[in-house]
């Protein structure tokens, strides 16, 4: 069988979203960046609000998110995109407005600020990027490097007596009152990037719907700053961070009030 | 003839945003100036004219809010005192990198550090030179009285959207809480969003339609070329503002032998001080810039072919100073130039600044 007889509409199983431009990503390859970019543009498209939709990029390796998916974008200062995005839904409040950050941006320099777009309960979503590492500076010890782990600047390993521990923020986010739905997701197999992006449009779904903040965390990894091959990368991600950074829901305010709804009764 | 009212100059601020169409204040709490977003909450003006009013966790998150907001093509401000603003200037120099229009007050207080809750003019250097990082202008006005606190927020964002840049009004303690009479603007309405879109549509985020391109906002230019292509428009619409924008008035000028230059609240000191050293024989006047950028170069320059001095007064360790000695000596003017000030909160009297004119500039 010749290729060109395999490539038919009939047998398409998977296609590059609309809504991901042209532009060739500047991730390194094996990098989760690019894949998450591929959910988001999917889920603009599915629910067909690229005309509503405004995306905030972070400084960070993503900085030029704006690259590569078709809609309206602001390029945030470091770690300022939860007050950016604050301030374009609340003067704006027919758009949908989602960050999206690194760990570095979100849980050290703009930690203050996701706090409290959290806990306004802004109806914004959330996409947080945490590969355990500053990427885009070189790979240098981020809030989220597990203890031990090498980096740039830990160069024997994260030691929690000069460092302090790595910040479980997902965690902190989900006690907040004004988010609604908190998840922890991956996107390194087939099956994990469906979870995600299923995870994504119910955020983006909540947006829509105005119920509070939407916050989607993608344990990810950056292979190079981590200094190992995206294969092994992905290996090292489940081994270590998966235990401490552990996959699922950890807030579901629809499906938390029906639980306690059904207890109650 | 608009609505007259006995008012503070903070209040001011306040009524003149929600008259004059404002879509969001963003502001955090801080001395002098906290009557601002007070008067605003107080005034629920989200029920009046729908604009948006929020409280933020710092002066970080409010100017980052700012950006966002402005970045949609909003009329949208901020205020705040010294301290704030220096908190604010990263922000200040992504939104002048990205060009987008604001406002932003700044009611000055004593520094540095935490320094004093009074007035003072110590944040000349910081508005006029930049602030932040980079090579950027704000547009600044210093109101010398209530009435021109609500003056200069139309004037504030009329300007900022003809340049597409942030501009300041830079106030102090004493006039942000000094009651003066005032005129009243009558109600703007606030742009709808077809006048959001045809005004700043081929920019702004307002959402990405089948008819044009995306826009990004963003001060991010990795290549050099490109980067300096961005300075390079930047500096244009800085010298155009220079060229067009300049605002300042004189008292007593015409036929003075030394001329005092002092803006805000030193101008109105000056201005009685002018009257004493008149009632003394002694000619002077007082020329009072009220675009600090652009400064009024030329006409310092043009009073120093004829003059034999100047004085810079300022609540501040002499700072415009440095651009009255600029303009002075671009005229090759032999005129000298001098300052006098009080610093640490310390408003000077009157009759300081004639004993100063006597001693820095007659017998010197
Ligand atoms: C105010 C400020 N401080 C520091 C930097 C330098 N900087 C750029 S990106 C970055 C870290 C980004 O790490 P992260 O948010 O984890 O994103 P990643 O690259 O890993 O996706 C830092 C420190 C900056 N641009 N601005
Ligand atoms: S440095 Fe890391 S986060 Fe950045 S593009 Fe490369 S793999 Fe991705
Ligand atoms: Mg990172």
């Amino acid at each position: 069988m010749e290729v060109k007889d395999i490539i038919k509409p009939e047998n398409l199983v998977y296609e590059k979203p609309k809504l991901l431009t042209e532009n060739t990503m500047h991730y390194c390859p094996g990098c989760t960046h690019g894949v998450v970019h591929r959910i988001v543009a999917e889920v603009i498209e599915d629910l067909n609000i690229q005309e509503r939709t405004i995306g905030v990029s972070p400084v960070g390796c993503s900085v030029f998110a704006y690259n590569y998916i078709d809609i309206d974008w602001q390029e945030a200062a470091h770690g300022r995109a939860p007050a950016v995005a604050t301030g374009i839904s609340r003067v704006n409040p027919d758009k949908v407005v989602f960050t999206y950050q690194g760990d570095g941006d979100l849980a050290s320099i703009g930690a203050a600020e996701i706090m409290h777009a959290c806990n306004r309960g802004e109806d914004i979503v959330v996409i947080f990027i945490n590969n355990a590492i500053y990427g885009m500076t070189g790979g240098q010890m981020a809030p989220t490097t597990l203890l031990g782990q090498v980096t740039a600047t830990t160069p024997c390993g994260r030691d929690a007596e000069r460092n302090g521990y790595p910040l479980k923020i997902t965690e902190l986010i989900a006690q907040l009152p004004g988010t609604s739905y908190v998840t922890r997701q991956s996107a390194h197999t087939p099956a994990s990037v469906r979870k995600c992006k299923k995870a994504i449009k119910k955020a983006f779904q909540n947006a829509l719907d105005k119920k509070g903040t939407s916050f989607v965390e993608v344990v990810s990894t950056c292979n190079s700053g981590w200094r190992i091959n995206p294969v092994d990368a992905n290996v090292w991600m489940e081994e270590n961070m998966f235990p401490y950074y552990p996959v699922g829901d950890m807030k579901d305010a629809e499906r938390d009030s029906k639980e306690a709804h059904l207890k109650k009764n | 003839m608009g609505e007259l009212r006995l008012m503070k100059g903070n209040e001011v601020i306040a009524e003149a945003a929600i008259r004059c169409g404002c879509d969001g204040y963003f502001g955090y709490p801080i001395t002098p100036q906290s009557e601002v977003m007070e008067t605003l909450m107080a005034r629920e003006p989200w029920d009046e004219t729908g604009m948006v009013v929020l409280q933020a966790e710092s002066e970080v998150a409010s100017i980052n809010m700012v950006y966002g907001a402005a970045g949609t093509g909003k009329k949208v401000m901020t205020s705040s005192s010294s301290p704030g603003i220096s908190l604010m200037a990263e922000g200040i120099s992504y939104i002048a990198g990205a060009e987008l229009p604001c406002l932003i007050v700044n009611v000055q207080r004593g520094g540095p550090g935490l320094g004093t809750i009074q007035p003072s003019q110590a944040d000349y250097f910081q508005s006029t030179k930049g602030g932040g990082h980079g090579d950027y202008k704000l547009i600044v006005l210093a109101p010398a009285s209530v009435q021109e606190m609500n003056d200069f927020v139309d004037l504030g964002f009329e300007l900022a959207f003809k340049y597409r840049n942030p501009a300041m009004i830079l106030t102090d303690g004493a006039i942000g809480q000094m009651m003066e009479k005032v005129e009243l603007g009558d109600y703007k309405p606030r742009m709808t969003a077809g006048e959001v879109e045809s005004k700043t549509g081929s920019w702004a985020t307002t959402g990405k339609t089948s008819d044009r391109d995306y826009n990004v906002i963003t001060s991010l230019y990795l290549e050099s070329s490109k980067m300096e292509e961005s300075n390079r428009r930047l500096q244009e619409k800085y010298i155009q503002m220079e060229a067009e924008e300049v605002r300042y008035e004189t008292f007593q000028c015409e036929d003075a032998d030394y001329v005092l230059v002092a803006f805000g609240s030193s101008a109105r000191i000056c201005q009685k001080s002018v009257e004493l050293a008149r009632a003394k024989g002694l000619k002077v006047g007082l020329l009072r810039p009220i675009t600090l950028f652009p400064f009024p170069k030329k006409p310092i320059a043009e009073l120093a072919k004829k003059v034999k001095g100047f004085m810079a007064v300022e609540m501040n360790a002499g700072q415009m100073v440095e651009d009255v000695q600029l303009a002075v000596g671009c005229a090759k003017s032999l005129a000298t130039v001098t300052y006098f000030g009080r610093m640490g909160g310390i408003i000077p009297t009157p009759g300081e600044v004639v004993e100063a004119i006597e001693q820095k500039l007659i017998e010197a």
